[in-house]
Parts: C-alpha cells; sequence; structure tokens
C-alpha cells in the first residue's frame, strides 16, 4: 500500500467527513482534517477499519488564529500494511473555549493521554471519567504550562 | 468506592476538577506504593485492596517531570537533543535517534551509510545495557540478588564499549543532524566481538541461576496476564506487547537505518504473562547480538568515510577534517548553532528497549522547534497498572511492575 492509496482509504471510510487531508514529509504520516462535531464517528469507523490504538495525542497551540489543534494520531497493530503509516486525525477548538469530547469509550489509549492534554493546556474532555492532571501538581497544571503565553523564565548564568 | 468529597490540603481554592479526591469504600484498605519504595523508582501506585486483593490501581506518574516539550520550544534544535536523552539516559541514542530522524525528514536529508551503521551499532548496543538494567531491578523486585548484581556487572561491558565509541558512559549525544559525531576506533569491532562472545556464556548463566529457577518460575508463570486483545486496546508496547502475540516492531514495521538490510527476527510470545515478558527480553537480547555480528562485519569491510551529510560536512575548516582523518572524530560545525529548520511537520518513530518512541516535530522555520510532542514506551506502557492490577495478590505486584520494565523518567519527560 503506498500513501496515495491510503489517502483513499481513508476518504473511503470517512467519506464526506473529511475536510483535508495533507501528506507530510517522508510520507508515511497524513493529516485528516474533520469537523468538530465528527470526531466521535470519525473514530468509531476508523477503529472499525483497523487503526486500533492511539499512537499519541497531540496538541499544538496557534495563538495567531486563535484556536488549539488537537490531533490524534492513530495506527493499527493488527493489520500489517496500516502500521507503517500514522493517520493524523485532526480538528480545531477555539482557544477561548477550551472544550470538546473524550475519545475514552472508544480507544481506552486516550485515557492518559487526554488527562496530559488537560494538565498542559487547559483542555477540558467532556465525558472523560477522571479528568486530572496526570504528571503535574494541579497548582502547576492550573498554568497550563504548555500554551504559548506561558513564557518560560530563563535565570542568567553570570554570577551576581 | 462511593461518593467524592471536596479534595484536601492547599487545593480549596482551585476550581480545578482535579483537586478532587475519592472516598474509598467502607472495606477497603488504601495503599501507597511508592514513591520512594526502594524498587519502584519516583512512581508511586495507589492501590486499593480487599483482604489482600487489589480492586483498584492508580499509577501516578510525575514525579520526575522535567518539562522537555516546553524547554525544547525555548533551545536551538541540537539543543534539544541532550536535553531528550535524559529520558532514559543508558537507552540515549535509542531516544534520541527519532528526534534526530525527524528533524533530517524536515530538511531533506539523510545520513551517508556509513554513519547508518553506526546508528544502529550504538542503538543496539543501548538496548542490551537497557534490558540488562531492567533484568538487575527485577532482581531487586523478587528477593533474588544475584540476578540484581550479574546484570549490572555484565551491563558495565556495554556501557564500556559505548564509552570508547562516543566518549562518554551514558547520554553519548551520539546522532545528530546529518550523521554521527564519531567512527569506530581502531580494535573496537574486535572487543565488541569478545563481549558477544561473552554475553552469550552469560545469558546461559542467567538461564540456569534466574530464569529456569523453580521458585522464579512460580511467581511469574501465570501472573500479570495480558492477553493479545487487551494488549492492543491499551496501546502497550515493546516488548511487552511481543510477549502478547502481537508482531510488532519498529524495526520491521516501519525500517529505519539500516534495520531493513540485516538479517534477525522479531521474537514472539503467545502467553502474555510475566514469565513470558522475561522470555521475551532475553531473545531479544540474542537477536541483538546477531545485529552486532552483522555490523561488526560491515564495519570490517567498509574503510573509513565520512559520517556526516554533505551539507554540514562541506562547511567543516581544514582542521576539522584532519582531525577526522587522524583520529575518526567529527567536531561538529558552526552550522549546527545556527541551524533553521524548513516550515512543516514530520513524524517519526523508533523501536528502544522498552517499546516505541514517537516524536511530533513542527517547525515554523526558525531556528528553534515550535512544537515537540514526545510519548514514550513507558508513558504508554504505564496504562497497564491501571487495567492489569486489579484481580491479583499484593504480593504479584512486583512481580508484574518488574516484567512491564517501567522507567520513570523515560515516562515523565
Amino acid at each position: 500500500m503506498n500513501v496515495e492509496e491510503l489517502v483513499a482509504k481513508v476518504k473511503e471510510i470517512l467519506s464526506d467527513m473529511v475536510k483535508d487531508v495533507v501528506v507530510h514529509k517522508g510520507n508515511d504520516y497524513i493529516e485528516v482534517e474533520i469537523d468538530k462535531d465528527n470526531i466521535i464517528e470519525a473514530a468509531k469507523r476508523m477503529k472499525q477499519a483497523g487503526f486500533d490504538h492511539i499512537k499519541d495525542l497531540t496538541v499544538v497551540d496557534y495563538p495567531k488564529d486563535g484556536v488549539f489543534r488537537i490531533i490524534y494520531n492513530l495506527s493499527s497493530y493488527s493489520n500489517r500494511e496500516l502500521s507503517y503509516y500514522i493517520v493524523g486525525l485532526a480538528y480545531n477548538i477555539p482557544r477561548d473555549k477550551p472544550e470538546t469530547v473524550t475519545l475514552y469509550p472508544i480507544y481506552t489509549t486516550a485515557d492518559f493521554q487526554e488527562r496530559e492534554a488537560y494538565e498542559a493546556f487547559g483542555i477540558t474532555f467532556k465525558g472523560h471519567p477522571d479528568m486530572r492532571p496526570l504528571l503535574l501538581s494541579p497548582p502547576v497544571a492550573e498554568m497550563k504550562p504548555l500554551r504559548k503565553d506561558f513564557v518560560v523564565k530563563e535565570e542568567p548564568i553570570d554570577l551576581k | 468506592m462511593s461518593g467524592i468529597v471536596r479534595g484536601t490540603v492547599g487545593f480549596n481554592d482551585l476550581k480545578l476538577p482535579g483537586a478532587w479526591t475519592r472516598k474509598i469504600g467502607k472495606d477497603l484498605y488504601e495503599v501507597f506504593i511508592g514513591p520512594q519504595h526502594p524498587g519502584s523508582g519516583h512512581m508511586r501506585i495507589i492501590i486499593r485492596v480487599d483482604g489482600d486483593i487489589i480492586v483498584e490501581a492508580e499509577p501516578d506518574m510525575g514525579y520526575v517531570h522535567r518539562t522537555m516539550e516546553k524547554l525544547s520550544e525555548v533551545r536551538t534544535w541540537i539543543k534539544s537533543i541532550p536535553l531528550f536523552e535524559r529520558m532514559a539516559i543508558h537507552d540515549a541514542c535509542n531516544v534520541t535517534l527519532p528526534y534526530v530522524r525527524a528533524v533530517e525528514k524536515l530538511l531533506g536529508i539523510e545520513a551517508p551509510e556509513r554513519a547508518k551503521y553506526l546508528r544502529v551499532l550504538l542503538c543496539e548496543i543501548n538496548r542490551i545495557a537497557a534490558f540488562l538494567y531492567g533484568f538487575g531491578i527485577f532482581g531487586v523486585f523478587l528477593g533474588h540478588s544475584t540476578m540484581y548484581m550479574w546484570p549490572f556487572g555484565d551491563r558495565e561491558v556495554w556501557v564500556e564499549l559505548a564509552e570508547w565509541l562516543t566518549g562518554a558512559r551514558l547520554t553519548h549525544t551520539y546522532p545528530v543532524f546529518g550523521g554521527v559525531r564519531r567512527d569506530v576506533p581502531a580494535g573496537f569491532t574486535d572487543a565488541l566481538r569478545k563481549a558477544i562472545r561473552y554475553m552469550r556464556r552469560r545469558l546461559e548463566d542467567y538461564r540456569k541461576i534466574f530464569v529456569d529457577n523453580p521458585v522464579i518460575r512460580s511467581r511469574l508463570e501465570g501472573v500479570g496476564y495480558i492477553p493479545r486483545n487487551l494488549a492492543i486496546e491499551l496501546g502497550i508496547t515493546g516488548p511487552n506487547l511481543r510477549a502478547s502475540g502481537v508482531k510488532y516492531d519498529v524495526r520491521m514495521n516501519h525500517p529505519y537505518e539500516v534495520y531493513d538490510q540485516l538479517d534477525f527476527e522479531i521474537p514472539v510470545f503467545q502467553e502474555g504473562d510475566a514469565y513470558a515478558r522475561v522470555l521475551q527480553r532475553v531473545e531479544e537480547i540474542k537477536q541483538s547480538l546477531r545485529i552486532l555480528e552483522q555490523v561488526a562485519d560491515w564495519l570490517d569491510k567498509h574503510e573509513r568515510s565520512p559520517i556526516l551529510h554533505d551539507r554540514f560536512w562541506k562547511t567543516a575548516p581544514p582542521l576539522y577534517k584532519k582531525v577526522f582523518q587522524e583520529q575518526g572524530r567529527a567536531k561538529l560545525m558552526a552550522v549546527y548553532a545556527i541551524l533553521k529548520v524548513p516550515k512543516g511537520k514530520a513524524y517519526e518513530r523508533g523501536e528502544t528497549a522498552r517499546g516505541e518512541i514517537s516524536y511530533y516535530v513542527e517547525s515554523d522555520g526558525k531556528n528553534t522547534p515550535y512544537r515537540v510532542r514526545i510519548h514514550s514506551a513507558s508513558a504508554r506502557n504505564a496504562l497497564v497498572y491501571k487495567y492489569i492490577l486489579p484481580g491479583h495478590r499484593v504480593m504479584d505486584l512486583p512481580a508484574i511492575y518488574g516484567s512491564i520494565d517501567y522507567f520513570p523518567p523515560e515516562a515523565d519527560r
């Protein structure tokens, strides 16, 4: 299976939900943009098609556009052909209302990963049974450290 | 477990759902394992027990969280390599290689063939060292002090080889964009072959004293069973996944460097219990030894050639080239410090000793990354404790914890 066939396959699985498909450098990673409202249905279909786990949930902050981009990078263990590729299911949510729905009922792998996105960006995943910080303590998580407006303080290395 | 009450010390004014604590049921007893337990390292598992049966387990990570994803955003591209390898210092090459490869993807370059072989060489040396480290810790968990001392002693062989090759025992910063830092020193491959012979002999010793030991077997067999479909559902990775019957290894499914030209197998066990995971790791060491032999043969057959991509190597002053010809060291050029990476996104993964590590790298054309997302093997395997521990006895916890080969600094990032 080459990357064009994969793109065609994903378009067939998700049919009219696909807004845009981007093939990134290296030809092994594609990013499929969908609507926020379709994420549950899209995830269900992808899982049925053999993308059986979430490799990684990535959130990227774009303050200029006023959005968070949520990317569920899916891949497969059980299907050898699909396992070569990563398919990123991506959608944007507004920065001033960081709320979305959880994929936990569909993918158990989303459990800790959504908690990580919650503590680092302050995004609430509705329906997640245990929405607490994972790595950070609550006061640190309150600062939403991975947002772009959280600036890392640099200390001078010279002695005063 | 019933109801939810408002949280404890200090967090009362925070409006975070995370500041809630749970009230535990009447007949349950809550036990905190770690974070300063001699074996567990910097990780805590909160278990709730009924009698001595675990009914609920909650992995509590983050004690060695070092905000690597955020820090990488304020550092130049090259400076992130020594930062990321702090995740697993004895597995440094495996952990940083996917990051290096992701940036190479964005730059549109590929390392020369010799550098690829050298990367594989250090990756496998690191892998064996990390497995031996894991065995040592596992020995402590099971109260088998010989199995603690032997692998830790034998690990020294591989650490010294890595030191001879790179100049550092741990945290080698060996792969850099476009190649590696050093060529093999004279006499290295002979020492490597000797180490391979020694390790094969020692694996036989381990089998006699540990793997076939009836006490160890009775503690591990049938314990911590992860069925195949659950392993896939939880997205666990590495030897733990393969011990549950899933044939998935990044070196085979998404080959990188020269793994597709080497002859090795991906061992798979169907049993899925703690004992299978031990056998799995022993088999993986054997396969790593096989790979190392082939790499040693290749290095013997080929003359010294550039180990950095032309794009960087052509900027090197004549003195640097002279040093490389005489000593096999490639001093890094100034261009690395001011490197700007073209706009774009790249996703790259690699197989570390504990499983798959993946990097999402996004660049906006500046001299620092826009976003680097790391998801390491241990972070993915941590989910196991939540879903596998319930139903086991407390005494099985060390056996399960050790058999997963969880490494807190790698999970916390």
